[in-house]
């Protein structure tokens, strides 16, 4: 990748963050650690890897998102809305009464929203279903499964994975969120996962593990033609990643804060920015 | 058993009473054993469960497979009650629930929590509006709905001790006060919260406070109704039922759950086999949840004391 595309990539995930704090604010307490780790993810997929339509959300031919690890559903909301899905303001409407924008992600409600999770584990299966169906009608889509470190204890994950690698599901790409910590603390404490890469590769997956932020490299793996194994990326990474206040909070996965706290947040991203467009391409 | 209602929420959220209860109840009974799904942070019992890992287990988010483990544990001598969101404590593992546990003859206590519009701002996929209809069918399950913390203190504990499969439901907020702490019940026995001629109002948990709203609105009407607290969905308490049913001549059953197979139909069974009766009912209907604060879910759903108070009126008419 050249430095330019990598720039922007830099760009828009903190545009991402940015926009996603703003929306949490206007609610004031949201769920904050797993959306801040798959910002970068979802600029490199937004800005450079999937192909869809802004005015056509249900173009048949698109690559899909599944974000199974449905309480992101706040950053893909910011991601769809700067690529122009639906205006930016709408992002304050965030689980307010008639909202289009659910705590967990909903296809029904949210254009640009593939597919509907909240209960954990189930949108890796529809996923399958997905991109089973994308290559039975001979379509070139591609389709992104977002999982959670957390969300793999459920064994349905596990029958999903088993089912990609079996059937040679090569349009499925599994993504998962290593960030180390599930609701209740650390994924060490409450069900080691061990070597997750090493259980996918034993799965029968081509898989990976780069770190979370780092653009590059996911672009890299999100992009790798693959063989007749389909291609698994665990990402290293940490739970709030982007904002350190957020990242070295012990229990981050919903924060309640007050207004002034959530400004302290912007300001530290928008710092980053600014120090990013300092620098350059 | 005193009744202390006057419209104010309770003092203490149903959270904090199980941070203590649980705890205590575990540290007095060596064969009892405490699961969740990843949930403890929610139910106030992390920092237990932190310090006792042998005791309260984090079965990680893996309901299905909680559920399986309960039975098992079950099998090995223990007494197990399991706590998730009401959705996945039902629908997510409901077979292991129903084979490895009730047909097994294994006994198992599963604790739903966030029930119905209480899942707020968790939103749809939270929100469970059928918990109860599942757990109704399972043969000789015990199905327990909350009103506030005096009953969840005095009832919890008995709902353990019982053979089967159980089901508390219950908020983690409080609801609306209506007894005095150490107020003693029996599973099996509703309780008859106000006494009137004109129509009995039936209901349990979160609902409660509406209907006892209701009622007073309907007073004002010169509509004299008896609110009746049916915690004990599973074993309906029948002859009460049958009792105000006769008394009254109408009822109408409010439940913050799908009108299929919940408290409206457990009554409505009742009435039909024994003394038919006109029952009207507020409930959610053909819905499935969404995201916003819980009273304008209620709002949305239709769970209101106005609800209560026109269906009671139609309810009425018909007799
Ligand atoms: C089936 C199911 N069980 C429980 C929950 C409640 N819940 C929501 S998020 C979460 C923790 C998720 O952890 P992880 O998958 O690691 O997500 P992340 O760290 O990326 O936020 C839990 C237990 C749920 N949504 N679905
Ligand atoms: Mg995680």
């Amino acid at each position: 990748m050249n430095k330019a595309d990598s720039y922007a990539l830099k760009h828009f995930a903190l545009e991402i963050r940015i926009a996603l704090l703003e929306e949490l604010k206007a609610r004031g307490f949201g769920h904050i650690g797993g959306s801040l780790s798959v910002c970068d993810l979802l600029a490199v997929l937004y800005g450079k890897v999937m192909n869809y339509r802004v005015d056509d959300p249900q173009w048949p031919d698109r690559d899909k998102l599944v974000c199974s690890k449905g309480h992101a559903g706040p950053a893909v909301y910011a991601t769809l809305a700067l690529k122009g899905f639906f205006p930016m303001d709408q992002l304050k409407t965030l689980n307010r009464p008639g909202t289009n924008l659910p705590s967990h992600c909903d296809r029904n409600k949210t254009p640009g929203v593939d597919c509907t999770c909240g209960s954990l584990g189930q949108g890796t299966s529809q996923a399958v279903g997905i991109a089973l169906g994308d290559k039975l009608k001979g379509r070139p889509s591609r389709t992104f499964l977002v999982v959670g470190d957390g969300e793999i204890d459920e064994g349905q994950c596990w029958e999903a994975a088993m089912f990609t690698a079996g059937k040679k599901l090569t349009n499925l790409v599994w993504i998962v969120d290593e960030n180390k910590k599930q609701l209740d603390g650390p994924t060490e404490e409450i069900l080691p996962q061990f070597d997750l890469r090493a259980k996918l590769e034993a799965f029968g997956f081509d898989a990976v593990r780069v770190k979370g932020n780092d653009v590059e490299a996911l672009y890299e793996a999100l992009t790798k033609q693959p063989g007749d194994r389909p291609i698994a990326i665990v990402m290293d990474n940490i739970k709030g990643s982007g904002v350190k206040a957020v990242e070295e909070t012990a229990s981050n996965h919903s924060m309640t804060v007050p207004a002034e706290t959530w400004d302290s947040f912007i300001a530290a991203v928008k710092a980053d920015l600014e120090a990013l467009e300092k620098e350059g391409v | 058993m005193k009744v202390i209602y006057n419209g104010s929420p309770d003092t203490r959220a149903f959270k904090d009473v199980f941070s203590v209860m649980l705890p205590k109840m575990l540290d007095e009974d060596e064969n009892l054993i405490y699961l969740d799904a990843d949930l403890m942070s929610c139910l106030g019992t992390a920092k237990y469960g932190k310090a006792h890992p042998d005791r309260a287990i984090n079965c990680g988010i893996a309901e299905a497979n909680m559920a399986g483990i309960a039975a098992g544990l079950a099998i090995a001598g223990f007494n197990p009650i399991c706590h998730s969101f009401g959705t996945f404590a039902s629908r997510r593992c409901y077979d292991q629930v129903f084979l490895s546990g009730g047909y097994s003859k294994n006994n198992i206590t599963m604790i739903g929590t966030d029930p119905g519009v209480c899942a707020a701002m968790n939103g749809g996929t939270h929100m469970p509006f059928e918990d109860v209809a599942l757990y109704r069918a399972i043969p000789g399950a015990t199905v327990i709905d909350v009103a506030d913390a005096a009953q969840l203190e005095n009832v919890f504990p008995k709902l353990v001790a019982r053979k089967g499969v159980k089901y508390l439901r219950v908020n983690r907020k409080a609801n609306t006060l209506m007894y005095e702490a150490g107020s003693d019940f029996e599973i099996g026995k509703g309780v008859v919260l106000r006494e009137g001629k004109d129509i009995t109002l039936i209901s349990a948990g979160y609902t409660l406070g509406c209907t006892m709203k209701a009622a007073d609105a309907l007073a004002e009407k010169g509509v004299s109704a008896t609110v009746i607290d049916m915690f004990t969905i599973k074993p309906l308490d029948e002859a009460l039922v049958i009792e105000w049913a006769k008394k009254t001549g109408a009822v109408v059953v409010c439940e913050n759950h799908n009108a299929v197979g919940g408290l409206y139909s457990a009554v409505a069974d009742c009435l039909a086999a024994n003394c038919p009766t006109p029952v009207g009912r507020v409930a959610v209907e053909e819905s499935f949840g969404e995201v916003g604060p819980a009273d304008y879910l209620a709002e949305r759903f239709g769970l209101t004391s106005e609800h209560v108070v026109s269906e009671a009126e139609k309810t009425i008419a018909r007799k």
